[in-house]
């Protein structure tokens, strides 16, 4: 499983990519916004996406709604992980599409819990 | 108005005049009315040119009051409430370093132990090597291994969990940063309202070009950012089991 970790700030996209690698996701690659994001979806073969909302240059809900859009990966599963706690961004983050939405800060057990959700839901289909 | 365009103006009328006492001492009547009128006419036009002056000084003082008005926003509310934001920060911090610590803390003596034990195991197993144990000793020293070989996984799993709680307590650099960050913008903006303010206060060697600066900052507003807890902002909500319930509300 190919997973792309985008957030502006490196420290949280290290603290992600430990915590996947301990739940067995070793192949994992980073990006730090949506703009650098976005071609390496298109091109990558990604097979999940863990974005941040808030960073410059192209944001994470910019990036979710692009995702949709785009014929080639509009079905990659997209788990945000942001510090926006608003409901209407909650709700506006829905109906864009995303899978998991979770508030920083937050656990292992938490990441684990909606990854583990996301994946049931997929292959329940 | 300048002193130059008074200078002008009263010029141009000393002319008239001069030209209005050659008329009436010549008699011509009708030329004299026009001069009248003509100086008449001049002295209107400094009235609109004096008019505009206020006009403008009016608009700008109206513009320096809007600024005031900026400024008594962020004392009133924007500066105590970016205190709190920073005390916030050493707040988590603090929480971080002290977690960080303490996982370390933790983790030494068991790794203290496993070394110890080793180190013992090493030295018996040095002397079986040589053929120097006893069966007896030979015996214990297999039931020795046994039990460091259980409880050194035992111990292992106890250190990779004190070194996920290290991992896990670096999360306060996203927190503090995007706070911070907001807390500079707004530094920026107090900056900003006090150059125009010194702008406005007439010494007009003070440049500044807030425009670009201002749609930035209004970009970002947009985002609300990590919340305070105690002072979360209306409409947001507080935690992930809030999140989880939104989301299920909306058939997720």
């Amino acid at each position: 499983m190919k997973i792309l970790i985008v957030d502006d700030f490196s420290t949280m996209r290290r603290i992600i990519k430990n915590l996947l690698r301990d739940l067995g996701f070793n192949n994992t690659t980073e990006a730090d916004d949506g703009s650098s994001a976005l071609p390496m979806l298109e091109n990558g073969s990604f097979d999940f996406l863990v974005t941040d909302w808030n960073m410059p240059g192209m944001t994470g809900i910019e990036l979710l709604k692009a995702v949709r859009k785009n014929e080639k990966i509009r079905l990659l599963p997209v788990l945000m992980v942001t510090a926006e706690q608003k409901r209407e961004q909650i709700v506006e983050a829905a109906q864009a599409g995303v899978n998991g939405y979770i508030v920083k800060p937050f656990t292992a057990s938490t990441l684990k819990e909606k990854i583990d959700k996301i994946f049931e839901r997929i292959d329940a289909k | 108005m300048s002193s130059l365009e008074n200078k002008e103006i009263d010029e141009e009328i000393l002319v008239c005049a001069r030209e209005l006492v050659q008329a009436l001492e010549e008699g011509h009547v009708d030329n004299a009315n026009m001069l009248i009128d003509k100086m008449a006419s001049i002295k209107g036009v400094s009235l609109f040119q004096e008019l505009g002056k206020l006009t403008r000084e009016f608009h700008e003082a109206l513009n320096g009051f809007r600024a005031d008005e900026n400024l008594l926003g962020m004392a009133e509310e924007e500066i105590p409430d970016a205190k709190e934001r920073l005390y916030y920060v050493i707040n988590k911090t603090e929480e971080a370093a002290n977690k960080t610590l303490n996982a370390v803390e933790d983790a030494m003596p068991l790794c203290d132990a496993i070394e110890e034990k080793a180190c013992g195991l090493n030295t018996s197993w040095d002397r079986f090597t040589r053929r120097e144990l006893s069966a007896q000793e030979f015996r214990k020293l297999s039931k020795e291994i046994a039990g460091f070989l259980t409880g050194t996984s035992e111990d292992v799993m106890k250190v990779r969990g004190k070194l996920n709680d290290v991992l896990m307590a670096q999360d306060f650099q996203d927190i503090t940063g995007q706070i911070i960050r907001k807390v500079i913008a707004l530094v920026e903006n107090v900056e900003v309202n006090l150059v125009n303010l010194v702008r406005l206060g007439g010494d007009s060697r003070v440049h500044s070009n807030p425009e670009n600066k201002a749609i930035q900052r209004e970009q970002e507003g947009k985002l609300e950012g990590p919340q305070i807890p105690g002072k979360e902002s209306e409409g947001a909500v507080k935690n992930q089991d809030e999140v989880d319930d939104l989301l299920s509300s909306l058939g997720f």
